[in-house]
């Protein structure tokens, strides 16, 4: 750091020099010469840690938006799976290739240095970056997209161990393998058990929408099994036009348990498949499903970026921390006044935090922010139905839907419409995946 | 460090950063709206799904076919829920920047 005086240096970089937020590290590294061509080391670098659908559309268009900057993606696992979609993988509509995304068009085509690596920790005063593998990564400023991790334990019984019994498969991969494995194995006749989890959790049309692709595997290829939802809530995302349409494909299969209903799972006896509920009762599956409550992960919490709430409260307009300068929190692991979490809105608030970044790298005001969340559900292979919303800053600084705007798929809508928004829903995972990853 | 190497090396630190207007360096309301309509249609608006591309469509045209889908005078699946958002001055924004897109040859 320079010794000159804060008052002098504000004098030399003018009021709303480009520069004006990127501190002097830069200066005392920039060449000399401006025939255009930047060494990378005068670069504003950028870090992002995580690349699922967050962080891989921040890289992305970081680089779309400046294209000097320096960033660098940080992801531990060389390919990443789609969360979305996974559930049309357990009803037999997709394979695991389908949903499987890489970094190559981020490296290659949009000039992201790619590491694939896993961080260790996070020096927000050092604004450093360690990795296992022993480096570490300097940043001007940071961007974290770490997903989300469980409450393990709340619901007794149910640590990781268990999970390798009683899946989860709430992180696409191989947990969504074992689950189908299971599913494959289960004689005719037998129960499916979901537990649904409390919100605020990562997609909340998901449980619902993994009950009915599994009712269309069973309908298909097992058609006396059963399944049991237990809930821990009193209602569900789409919980009209779900029952509606569990009522037309798959009558008397699916039953649904609310809280009040005694629904809420308490304990698990993996070894003889059992799940307890808060009423004193219990019940038995042959294939068990237990979507823990969550939270944002260890990492971020170390890096001091959660609050009681379990999750990472942010400037949302910047998605740049309350609680650590320098550090912006997207996705599953942000808290963000009525945004819900979800694939879609991570790839939107990626894209509002890019540009907020490189405004600020220039001194200018970062932009008003807009949000849309579009959630896709497949009730069955011809059967899609759709949540929307558009979001918009409010006064007190939250987002919040705009009202008049947004809903749902129509009650009374024909077989024909039913159709078309499968079929939208399937060119939705096309379309975001390429706008993410490609 | 005296202050005219500090200002030679910043001014050469600002070089690449595109020197303008502070306007001509803010991201506009039409390029954040068109950034959010990418998820479904593409990035630039180019759709490699059964979502129609948006990157080859007039401003005037997606003007008018977005105030329609807001009216509820065509018809969509979901189009309506989204268009009915905006207000007609950001549509005219947000239709010119992708429009904008096209002349630039992306």
């Amino acid at each position: 750091m320079s010794k000159i005086s804060r008052r002098d240096f504000v004098k030399l970089m003018g009021a709303g020099g480009a520069l004006s937020a990127f501190g002097l590290t830069g200066c005392e590294t920039a060449p000399t010469k401006t025939s255009g061509t930047t060494p990378a080391k005068a670069a504003p670098r950028v870090v992002v840690v995580g690349g699922g659908f967050g962080g891989a559309t921040c890289a992305k268009y970081l680089r779309f938006y400046e294209p000097e900057l320096n960033v660098t993606l940080v992801e531990q696992n060389a390919s990443y799976i789609t969360c979305p979609g996974s559930n049309w993988m357990l009803g037999g509509l997709r394979k695991i290739e389908d949903l499987t995304q890489n970094y190559s068009a981020l490296r290659d085509k949009h000039g992201v240095n790619v590491v694939i690596d896993r961080v260790v920790g996070v020096d927000a005063g050092k604004r450093l970056v360690a990795l296992a593998s022993g480096k570490t990564l300097a940043y001007d400023r940071l961007v974290m997209s770490p997903g989300i991790d469980f409450r393990w334990g709340e619901i007794e019984g149910y640590d990781e161990a268990a999970s390798q019994i009683m899946p989860h498969a709430w992180k696409a991969g191989p947990q969504t393998v074992l689950l189908q494995k299971q599913l494959h194995a289960m004689p005719d006749g037998g129960t499916f058990i979901m537990a649904a989890p409390p919100m605020p959790f990562r997609c909340p049309p998901g449980p619902p929408e993994r009950a009915s692709m599994v009712a269309h595997y069973f309908k298909t290829h097992k058609p006396k099994s059963k399944i049991l939802i237990l809930d821990t809530k009193d209602n569900f995302s789409k919980q009209a036009l779900f029952m509606q349409a569990w009522e037309q494909l798959y009558p008397g299969m699916i039953e649904w348990v609310p809280a009040t209903g005694g629904g809420k799972v308490v304990r698990v006896d993996p070894k003889s498949g059992t799940v307890h509920t808060a009423n004193g009762s219990s019940e038995k599956g042959d294939v068990i499903n237990i979507i823990p409550a969550q939270r944002a992960p260890k990492l971020a919490a170390d890096a001091g970026l959660v609050n009681d709430s379990g999750w990472c409260p942010v400037n949302q307009t910047t998605f740049e921390s309350t609680r650590v300068p320098n550090v912006h929190v997207i996705g599953d692991s942000s808290s963000a006044g009525a945004l819900p979490k979800s694939g879609h809105t991570a790839n939107n608030i990626a894209k509002m935090t890019a540009a907020a970044i490189v405004s600020l790298f220039r001194g200018v005001p970062p932009p008003l922010p807009s949000h849309v969340n579009t959630c896709y559900s497949l009730v069955g292979p011809d059967y899609g139905i759709s949540i929307a919303a558009v979001y918009r800053l409010g006064e007190d600084g939250q987002l919040q839907g705009v009202k008049g705007a947004g809903g749902l798929s129509p009650a009374n809508a024909s077989a024909q419409q039913r159709s078309q928004e499968a079929g939208y829903a399937a060119a939705w995972h096309k379309g975001i995946v390429a706008d993410s990853f490609g | 460090m005296n202050r005219i190497h500090i200002a030679a090396c910043c001014a050469a630190g600002l070089a690449f950063f595109s020197m303008g207007a502070a306007s001509a360096q803010t991201i506009s309301r039409g390029a954040v709206i068109a950034s959010t309509c990418f998820t479904c249609h593409g990035t630039l608006g180019s759709s490699p799904s059964d979502i129609p591309s948006i990157d080859y469509i007039p401003a005037e045209r997606m003007i008018q076919t977005l105030k329609a889908y807001k009216a509820g005078t065509r018809y969509s699946t979901v189009m309506g829920r989204h268009a009915s958002a905006y207000s007609d001055e950001e549509i005219v924004e947000t239709a010119n920047y992708i429009a904008s897109l096209q002349k630039k040859g992306k």
